[in-house]
């Protein structure tokens, strides 16, 4: 089986976000930047199933800047083994990528698309869901666990109520959750290796798709800071505390 | 503007979390409810008690019985042709259902807004919660999800909104619900708690997280809370998990045992009324925005909180 997995470049999720002075977004500029976690997740996953035999084949894609071409040898590092680089310079919304991936599978048909479900950016929480309706297939979101057997995928989902588990049809998308897996680093060798891996270029254009923007944002701000309390010293000062707040 | 709001419901119970989407639904028009489920009846005649509805549409089909996103959005989508916007709650259901909508709509999701600002604007919260971003949609219909803790609860009583029965549009044939693993517990709900007790990796496993934490949860009748850490770990079920990509919850007192303070679990937990935290590092990022903090071994000083409350 073939797997298309979607990366996406984001702040390291290590770094504090700075909000622009001007109010017009966050500040990306000299930051580290880094494959967003989830996505990784997604790439170990697929990597995986290739180790197990189940998949022959494992295609990364990101929708993003020149930059977004590192993130995609960064998979490639980790195992994947071909990239497609759909270059926009300009910032793509969940829908619009999810219509590029849905001409992206059409061109590449894989079995299964593997994808994080959310981006610590924008923390939109769409695009698997989208492209799943968008190429009319079953979608398992929030996955902590992914079984395929023959023509169908179990996946098991972190709900706020526990955990379930769906079982769906072949080709599907399933988008990660942390405890999926955890990522492999990549080894040195496998870094370099992964500079000859075949990488294409494309342009939303190539799949049809206009990706003007649908949400205007007016105004990026801070959020209210809260202030540090105070500390007290000892185990009766906090028992105080917690009877002046009425819960003991 | 015509609103028709998920009803996020469960063995037969209407959920909180529908109440705060219908309080920022009602902030942009007209209020209907929509009730998928197999039995979907009794939930029905809940919704319609609630305060501002207009009309309840059940669909009552075993299609709808889990929730299916492939089988819940075309019945949505069909819904939508009488109305101009979907909002739902930000729970793991509506995120799961809401962007299928969308896609099939053709239009943008705003996902987890903290504010209606206009009929076309809203609030929502970007980079965990770093920083708040005011949209303005330029799409013909809207869809929406919502973040319980930024809107009051819609009163459960009070209303009589019409109840009237929508055809199902069947079972989509591309999934089915093989079985759940739900945690039951007497514990308050951690989205709807007064009070939450969280637990982080200081806990060392699960037998000593049991042991710490849940004697101090009982006093104080709170539920439990974790962070990721803990989550990965093993030492709680991940239904446990505050942060970013866990719960949102927003109780009057949160009780932070052993956890640092990642930016992830903040931003699932700094709108709490009051934060205390207990760690042993006296510059754990947590102390800069709790109200609170003691600086001590958590070993020896939840033992005797417990004691003592
Ligand atoms: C994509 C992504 C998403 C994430 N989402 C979430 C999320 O939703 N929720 C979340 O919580 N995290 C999330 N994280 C993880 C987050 O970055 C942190 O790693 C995590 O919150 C740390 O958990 P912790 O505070 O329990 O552990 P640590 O950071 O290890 O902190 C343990 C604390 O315990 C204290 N301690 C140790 N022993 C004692 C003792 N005996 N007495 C008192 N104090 C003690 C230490 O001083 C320390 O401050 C996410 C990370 C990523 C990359």
């Amino acid at each position: 089986m073939k797997i298309l997995v979607p990366v996406k470049r984001v702040l390291d999720y290590n770094v504090k976000p700075r909000v622009k002075a001007d109010g017009s977004g966050v500040d990306l500029a000299n930051v580290k930047m880094s494959i967003n976690p989830f996505d990784e997740i997604a790439v170990e996953e697929a990597v995986r199933l290739k180790e197990k035999g189940i998949a022959s084949e494992v295609v990364v894609v990101s929708i993003g800047g020149a930059k977004s071409s590192e993130t995609l040898r960064s998979a490639l590092a980790m195992g994947a083994d071909r990239a497609i680089h759909v270059l926009s310079e300009s910032e793509v919304e969940p829908l619009a990528v999810a219509k590029i991936l849905k001409g992206v599978a059409g061109e590449e048909a894989p079995d299964l698309v593997i994808l994080g479900k959310q981006a610590i950016d924008d923390d939109s929480n769409q695009v698997g869901q989208m492209l799943a309706a968008l190429i009319g297939r079953p979608q398992g979101t929030f996955a902590s666990k992914v079984e395929v057997e023959g023509d169908a995928v179990l996946v098991t989902r972190e709900v706020d109520g526990g955990l379930e588990t769906v079982k769906l049809a072949l080709p599907a998308v399933v988008t990660t959750d942390l405890r999926l897996n955890e990522p492999r680093y990549a080894s040195l060798p496998n870094i370099m290796k992964a500079k000859s891996k075949p990488l294409s270029t494309k342009a939303p254009a190539d799949y049809g798709v206009d990706t003007a923007a649908r949400l205007t944002v007016l105004k990026v701000v801070e959020p209210a800071v809260r202030q540090a309390g105070v500390k007290v010293p000892d185990v009766e000062a906090l028992v105080e505390k917690l009877k002046e707040l009425g819960v003991a | 503007m015509k609103v028709l709001v998920w009803a996020e419901h469960e063995q037969g119970a209407l959920k909180d979390a529908t109440l705060s989407a219908v309080t920022a639904a009602a902030g942009l028009g007209a209020v209907d409810v929509l009730v998928a489920g197999d039995s979907a009846g009794s939930v029905g005649a809940q919704a319609a008690q609630i305060a501002g509805v207009e009309k309840v549409l059940v669909a009552g089909d075993a299609a709808y019985a889990h929730g299916l996103p492939e089988n819940v959005a075309p019945l949505v989508v069909a819904l939508m042709a009488g109305y101009d916007a979907f909002v739902a709650p930000a729970t793991t259901t509506g995120k799961n259902i809401a962007p299928r909508v969308a896609a099939l709509l053709d239009v943008a999701q705003i996902s987890e807004i903290l504010s209606v600002e206009g009929p076309k604007t809203f609030t929502r919260p970007i980079y965990a919660g770093n920083a708040i971003a005011t949209v303005e949609s330029s799409d013909a219909k809207l869809v929406i999800t919502v973040r319980g803790t930024a809107f009051a609860k819609a009163a459960r009583e009070g209303g009589s909104a019409a109840v009237e029965t929508v055809a199902g549009t069947g079972e989509a044939g591309l999934s089915s619900f093989v079985g759940a693993e739900i945690a039951q517990s007497e514990r308050p709900e951690l989205t709807s708690a007064k009070v939450i007790v969280s637990g982080g990796r200081a806990l060392k496993d699960s037998e000593t997280f049991a042991a710490t934490i849940l004697p101090l949860a009982d006093k104080l009748k709170a539920a439990v809370g974790a962070s990721r850490a803990a989550v990965d770990a093993g030492y709680v079920s991940n239904d446990h998990q505050v942060g970013q990509t866990g719960k949102i919850v927003a109780p009057e007192v949160y009780i932070a045992v052993g956890i640092s303070g990642a930016i992830q679990h903040l931003a699932g937990m700094k709108d709490s009324k009051t934060i205390i935290a207990i760690n042993k590092d006296e510059d754990a990022p947590i102390f800069q925005i709790a109200d609170i903090g003691l600086v001590a071994d958590l070993y020896s000083a939840v033992p005797d909180l417990v004691a003592r409350v």
